[in-house]
Parts: structure tokens; sequence; C-alpha cells
């Protein structure tokens, strides 16, 4: 209750005018006042007053929420809802224990040891546990998780980004080091977009560090309410980036963008803040755009299309990554209706609330449809996982990409 | 078939102002819980008290826990629940978005809560005969969008658009910036379906523009805040699409020439789409902020849109810019784009968070006077402002007279509430004074029942009293809202 208490006084700025439902995609499904930032923050005043105890339904409302941050950036008071809920969420949890499926969540990104025995199990039990999704790329699942029928999911990867880049790489001596965070699906899911980040800075000179022992960005912990989870990886990821002085910490995930602006010392302020840059504000930095733009252009293109990622579309970066796009000699850039609408994944929510996670990802194709797009790109693998699944259910012949592989592939002249 | 019950004034209920129970009401029995179930499903109503909490407000920031909360799926439901409200004598209290200014969806109360945004289907858009019927939860700017790709318009646009619903708009007869040019939303309703607050099932109105037949129930209901029935089908009339907009800021070195500007615009026979007008106080709340094109000179601004064919753009862009050009203009700026026009709407949206930045308390008054007076009442304010040491900070539709009238405070600060309640009477008294109305867009509900007796006298109130009490007769449907319970219109009825 001491953590829900600081932010008292925040709380007390909802003046209730409703603006959130407009911008609240778990709303714009259930219609229901429990599940907007204004409902929450009436019961976060309530918990605090007295009025209300933690009940099973309060737990149901507080569940659903995708931790978006949409309402925050809409909310003519900027009351931080989503740190609200963070902090509710916990205290639910300190009252309640762990859900089943937060209890999973916790015990994979709370364990590297853990996540890399199981992507590897996963890895060689691929084909008795998955079958292949018809005429589209990702995996479905043999036997269905319970509330998860039918997800499809990616393919695991054979070798981790760990096994396959060494902790630091010395580069010019005049350039900046960077910190390079990987966050638990690059690292096992989707190497290749970490190995394309690494490559590229390194061809521009930068000294890289990118600590073996670093942690999960904590986003997935926020989500599943396990305060005690997310001072452990706090001090985890602190304690691996100390042991080198780096100019940026740099990520090609979203959500670990969000993760570790937040990551949080006892006292004084996030001590990561101002130095986490995502990927494509540094290679815009560094002219990657007009290095790709001054590249011969190929006779037929590929249209790709861009989802904002909410992790960054809150940040306010939301120009860097499509400028890069709009730069690939062999690709047409359209933009499609609804880019900026969340996907739905939301950490543990898509666990919880399937079926409404999936509802949300639909709300995303007839603009994608729309927009003829061949390739879906994006800047973040969660965003990626859920796109994908949305897609594969739709039957669409639509790829999901991370933008930083059709940068790579551009500059190798390769066609995407 | 609608059979109001005979109507016993003595045993009817009086609505109590907003706080307590009024004795005439019963509790959710278990009984009628068991009912409510199996009427609309178990995951549909609820008596817990997290569900009660999130009920229990709206936009006023008051609040009050109903009893239960039910959400309705379909007339019939509506029907049911307000004849098992009836039978077991408990108050309906009719739910939208929730986002009303003056406590019409506060259940003061208690009761049940009903709410209606998943009644959010379009039923039918037609575009022969250019209306579009619709579900009461349907989200105002969600119709707009979909009439707009047919190129077709629903003009009625209040602030709250993205997030209210149509069933909220008809029952509070919502306004908007637009207004002026365009009316408000009783003028685009042509027919509604109604559940009474017996639970007969009522239709009034048509689809057709030209409806004679009876009397003219869709005007009864049309801003009655869910009193007299709730609204379960709305046929809406639809205006082509105008093709273009032009928006222009025009900054005044005085609140005089503002004033007169609007005068002047009208008088020469230009009707803009909207007027929207921001005096010096508004303007010092906002003038910080360094993207915004307000020059230093300005006292007051104008931002004026006008629509309509492309060709016939220019010339009134002009004809306005002509009208007002020897009325203390410090600034003109036309915008030649969409992004330009952007820029210059941000200056009236950068208002509302900006003015809450004086005092934490806001007092959101939507007053409305006749357009020559608006001069008059802006310096009838600013006097009550001097004499009562609180801030009022005024904007809104000078198009149409109606002033938004803020008064900010600190009501922590010892004796302000009574420094409050005193300032409004004056304001209201003035408004009434100057041939205006209390409410423009609000309505009355809770906020401004106290001040009902300075705009509509005894009789016109007792005459109102009377068709409520025929409809419902044991005051189920939003008791509490528009009438104070000690209004002397009662003993009249008496």
């Amino acid at each position: 209750m001491k953590e829900l208490q600081l932010f008292a006084e925040a709380i007390d700025q909802c003046v209730r005018c409703g603006a959130c439902q407009a911008h609240c995609p778990v709303y714009d499904q259930e219609r229901s006042e429990g599940t907007v930032a204004r409902g929450k923050l009436a019961l976060a005043k309530a918990l605090l007053n007295g009025q209300v105890q933690i009940e099973q339904r309060l737990a149901e409302d507080l569940s659903l929420c995708l931790m978006c941050g949409s309402c925050v950036l809409k909310c003519p008071n900027k009351v931080p809802t989503d740190q609200i809920v963070g902090a509710m969420r916990r205290l639910i949890t300190a009252d309640q224990g762990l859900t089943p499926s937060a209890r999973a969540v916790s015990a994979l990104t709370g364990s590297p040891r853990l996540l890399n025995r199981l992507v590897k199990t996963v890895d060689l039990l691929s084909p008795a546990l998955f079958r292949k999704v018809p005429s589209s790329s990702g995996l479905r699942l043999r036997f269905p998780l319970p509330g998860q029928h039918n997800r499809t999911l990616p393919a695991t990867a054979s070798q981790s980004l760990f096994a396959r880049f060494p902790e630091y790489t010395q580069g010019q001596a005049d350039r900046p080091v960077v910190g390079i965070f990987a966050g638990c699906a690059t690292s096992y899911l989707f190497p290749a977009i970490g190995a394309a980040m690494i490559t590229l800075l390194t061809r521009l000179g930068f000294s890289l560090f990118f600590p073996h022992d670093q942690g999960c960005c904590g986003i997935p912990a926020r989500s599943a309410g396990n305060g005690r989870l997310i001072d452990q990886l706090s001090s985890a990821n602190l304690r691996a980036f100390s042991r080198r002085p780096v100019d940026y910490i740099v990520t090609a995930c979203a959500s670990c963008n969000a993760g570790l602006r937040q990551l949080s010392v006892p006292d004084g302020p996030p001590p990561f803040a101002d130095k986490v840059l995502d990927i494509h504000q540094l290679l815009c930095q560094e002219g990657i755009d007009r290095q790709l733009a001054a590249l011969p252009r190929g006779r037929q293109a590929v249209t790709v299309s861009y989802h904002d990622p909410c992790h960054l579309r809150t940040r306010g970066i939301s120009e860097e990554p499509r400028r890069l796009l709009q730069a690939l000699p062999d690709c047409d850039f359209v933009e499609m209706s609804g880019a900026d609408r969340c996907c739905g994944l939301g950490g543990t929510f898509s666990m919880h609330h399937y079926g409404c996670s999936q509802a949300i990802g639909r709300r995303k194709l007839p603009g994608l449809t729309a927009s003829n797009a061949a390739l879906l790109a994006t800047a973040c693998p969660g965003c990626m996982i859920q796109l994908q699944d949305t897609i594969n259910h739709a039957g669409l012949p639509v790829r999901t990409v991370h933008s930083l592989e059709l940068i790579i592939q551009a500059l190798d002249g390769q066609r995407p | 078939m609608f059979s109001p019950r005979p109507v016993n004034v003595f045993s009817y209920p009086l609505p109590v102002n907003n706080q307590g129970f009024s004795s005439g009401f019963c509790m959710i029995s278990d009984q009628l819980y068991q009912a409510l179930q199996d009427l609309v499903g178990k995951k549909n109503v609820s008596l817990e008290r997290t569900d009660r909490i999130t009920h229990s407000y709206d936009a006023t920031q008051h609040e009050h826990l109903p009893e239960a909360v039910v959400y309705a799926a379909t007339a019939l439901e509506v029907q049911e629940v307000v004849r098992l409200a009836n039978r077991h004598r408990v108050p309906i209290i009719p739910r939208g978005a929730g986002s009303g200014f003056t406590g019409g969806t506060l259940p003061v109360q208690g009761g049940i809560v009903l709410v209606l945004t998943r009644m959010n289907r379009i039923l039918e858009i037609d575009q022969e005969n250019l209306t579009a019927t619709v579900e009461p939860g349907v989200i105002t700017a969600e119709l707009q969008r979909q009439v707009e790709q047919l190129d077709l318009f629903y003009p009625p646009d209040p602030a709250s658009r993205e997030f209210c619903t149509l069933g909220g708009n008809v029952a509070e007869c919502a306004g908007g910036p637009r207004c002026v040019k365009y009316g408000v939303t009783k003028d685009y309703v042509l027919g509604l379906e109604v559940v009474t607050p017996t639970g007969d099932l009522i239709h009034t109105g048509g689809v057709t523009m030209k409806n004679v037949v009876g009397y003219d129930l869709t005007r009864l209901f049309i801003g009655s805040e869910g009193t007299l029935g709730i609204v379960t089908r709305i046929t809406l009339r639809l205006l082509p699409k105008p093709a273009a907009k032009k928006t222009m800021l025009i900054q005044f070195g005085s609140i005089e020439g503002a004033a007169r500007a609007v005068s002047a615009i009208i008088a020469g026979r230009i009707i803009p789409t909207t007027l929207e007008f921001l005096d010096a106080n508004t303007l010092a709340c906002i003038r910080d902020n360094p993207e915004l094109p307000i020059v230093e000179a300005c006292q007051a601004l104008l931002i004026v849109e006008v629509d309509g064919d492309e060709d016939m753009l220019e010339r009134q862009a002009e004809t306005v810019l002509k009208l007002v050009a020897e009325l203390d203009v410090v600034h003109t700026e036309t915008a030649r784009s969409e992004a330009e026009s952007e820029a210059i709407w941000q200056v009236r949206r950068s208002v509302s968070p900006a003015v809450r930045r004086i005092n934490p308390n806001k007092f959101n008054e939507d007053i409305v006077v006749p357009r020559s007076r608006v001069p008059d009442m802006i310096r009838a304010l600013d006097r009550l402002s001097e004499r009562y040491q609180v801030p009022i900070v005024n904007f809104g539709h000078a198009g149409d007279g109606n002033i938004h009238v803020n008064v900010m405070v600190d009501l922590s600060q010892p004796g302000m509430q009574e420094t409050v309640d005193q300032v409004l009477e004056q304001i209201f008294q003035t408004t009434v004074d100057l041939g205006g109305s209390i409410s423009g867009e609000h309505g009355i509900g809770t906020a401004k029942a106290p001040y009902l007796h300075l705009e509509l006298d005894q009789a016109t109130r007792a005459y109102m009293l009377t068709i409520k009490r025929a409809l419902d007769p044991d005051n189920i449907l939003n008791p509490g809202k528009i009438f104070l319970a000690d209004d002397q219109a009662t003993e009249q009825l008496r």
C-alpha cells in the first residue's frame, strides 16, 4: 500500500473527464468502466481510502490493462495510469500471490538459465510440439496451452545471441562505447535481430559492450505484478552494465526500452533513463537513412508498412523507424491506417485474456489489408509475435519483420 | 401499449438533492438480484463493491454509490429491467460514457446504474434519404467517421465526441463549436425508440424530414436527462459533407474588438461554421507556450472557420477579414493547409489543460446569452471576478453566445465553497437578466438544479413536474435530477 500511496497525488489529478475511453484498446473491446484508466484510478483512490478491499472483481479489472500508456499520452493531466496499475498489481500479488500464468512468466524471465534450457529443449522437441502454420511463417502448438487455443508462435533459435557474440568488441578509439541490451525475445527467439544490431553498430565503428550476465528488462515482471522480481532484475542489470562505462545503452526492442528506462534504484532517479536509445534513433543519428536512400533502387519493390509499438510511440519515437523504412531501396513504404493501434499483446495480458487480446489485434487488420503490404515491419519482437499470430489467424499473406532485418539486407545488397 | 398508471402525487417519492436516499426507495433484494441475473445473464449484473465504485461518478467528480450495475444489450432487456425496477421500487440511472458535466448519470439515490455502452451498433446509414439509425451506445465520433467515409456529415461536435455516446448526446442535447452554423443535437434527431419509465416501448417521430402526427414527443425526450425515458434507438438526419473549410485566427487588442467582430461577422450575413473566442484571462494561461502563435498585444482572439465549396471559401474568408479590419485587430492569420489549420486549433485545445494550473478546482458553466450581449456578459464576469477575488476564465462558442465560464478556485481555502456558490448565483442571475439561459449544452442534472428557479418560473416548473409525474409515477427513472426536492413548484401541484 505504501507504494500506491506514493501515487496518491497523481491519482487525484484525474478529473474524470473520460477522455481515456477514446484511447484504451481494452475499453474499445469491453466497453466497461472498470477496464479504462478512469475506472482504475477510481479503484486506486478507493483502495487508498479504505472504501474497497482487494476482491476478486477488483483483481479482474486490474488484469484488464495492456500497460501500453496510450491513456497517459492523451490524458489532459498526464496521470501515469500505467505505473499506477503496476503498483496496484504488485499490491494484489502481495495480497493474493501470483496467478499461474504470472508465475510462469516470472519463472522464465527471472532465470536466464531456465530460459536458455527451455528454449533448447523446445528447439529439440520442435517437430513433436509444433506443426507448421500453412502458407505463412510461424508454428502452431500441437498441444495448446490452457486459454491459448490455437496460438501460433515463432520458431525458437538453435543458438542464442549470447553464444554468438563476445562481451566486448573494440571499435574506433574516438567513437562512443555502446551498451547492447538484447532482451529475452531477441536473445532466444529472434537472434537475427540482435545480430543485425550488433553487426551494424560494429561497422559504424562503435565499441560494443554486451554483458552476458544481463537479465530480462523487467517488463513482463511489471505486467505480472511481481515486485520482488522487478527489484532482482533491476539490480542484476545495474550490476551487469556497471562493469564498464558506456555512453548509450541501445536496444532493438521497444518494450525493453521502456523496461530499462523504468529500471529503478531504492533512492534516486532511474539510472538508465537518459542513456537508453532505440536502435532506430542511433541509426538516424549516424545517417543510415541517407546512406540507404543513396543506394540504387531495385525494379520490383516489395510493399512494406510499419506498426508503432506502444512503448516507442508513447515516448514520441515514431518518425525514425519510418524514415529508415522509407529510404529502403527495394521497398515501397505505405502508411497503414491504424498503425498506432496497440497489437494487443501487453505482457501477461494476452495470457490472461487471449480472446480479448486477439480481438484487439484484429483491429489492425482492415488497415493492414487496405495497405496491400506484403511485409509488416515493426520495432518490437513482442509486437512481432502478436502481429504474426493475428495475421496467421486471418490467413493473410503478410510476414512480420523487424525493420532492422530489412535495413541490414538492403545495406548488404540483398532483396527482402 | 403505453399505459401510465394513475398518479398519486402525495405518495410521490420526492427527489433528494445530492446526498442521501429518499425513503421511498428500496434496496436490491435477493429476489430482484436473481431476476436481474436471469434477465441479462450473470456477468452483466453486479452488486460487487468494485463495480459500484467504477459506476459512481461522472465528469463532475462527485460520487454516489449505486447498489447494482447492469449492462444491457437490447431494448427488450432495458424494458424488462425497468419493469423489475418499478415492481421493486428501485431507481434506474441510465448511463453512457459518463462524461457529463452536470451529474446527469450520478446515482444520487442509489439504485441500479443501467449501462448502455454495449448497445453500440450503427444499424443503418441510408444514403438515399440521408439518415442514420443507431443504438444509444454508439460513440459520436465513430458515427461521424463512418458517415464521412460516404461523404456525409453529422455536425454536432461536443468536445467529448471521441468518447461520449449518442444516447447521452440526445439525453443532454449536446452542442459544440460547429453549432453556430449547423445547430445542436435536437436539430438532427428525426425519431426515437424509447423505453418509458414504466417499461413500455414507444416510437416517436420517424425517418422522414416532415412529420406532424400527434405531439412532438421526440423533442420532449431530447434534453430530458434520462428522467422521462431511456432511448434505445435513434434516427438521425445527415447532411452532405462540406467540400472544404478554411480556418482563420484573428487577434484583437481588446475584448470589445473581438465581441464587436462577432456581431459584425453575423451582421455581414456570414454564418461561420465555428466562431470560438478566448478572453484575456484565458490567454494569460497559454501565453507562456512558445508553440502557440499569440502576439504580445493580443487581449482576445477569435478562431473563425468557414466551410463550403472550395471556390466560395476564399471570398468568404476575405469578407470576414474585411468586416473586422477596423475593430482593434492586431494580427490575422489564414491557414493555407490542414497542418496550419490544426496549428490554429491547437490554441483552442491547449486551453482546458492549461487553465487547470490556475487553481485545483474548476467550476465550468456553459451559460448562453444573445450574441449581441456577449460583451456585456464578459464585462459583468470581470466585475464579479474582481469583487469576489476569484479567477474567472472565459472562452467558448462566441458565435452562438455560448460562453464557457470557468471559475477557478481552491476549495481547501476556508469559506471558498460559500464564495463560489455566491459567484455562481450571480453569474446565472446576470445571464438570465441579459435574456440568456443558464445552460447551453451541459444540462441541469444536480449541478444546476439549485439555480433552475432563476430561469424558469414556478408555473413552468410545475408544468414540467406534472409531465414527469404522469409518465413516471413512482419516480423510478433518474430521480433527484433537474428539480430540487423542496422546489416550491411541487407545493403548487398539491
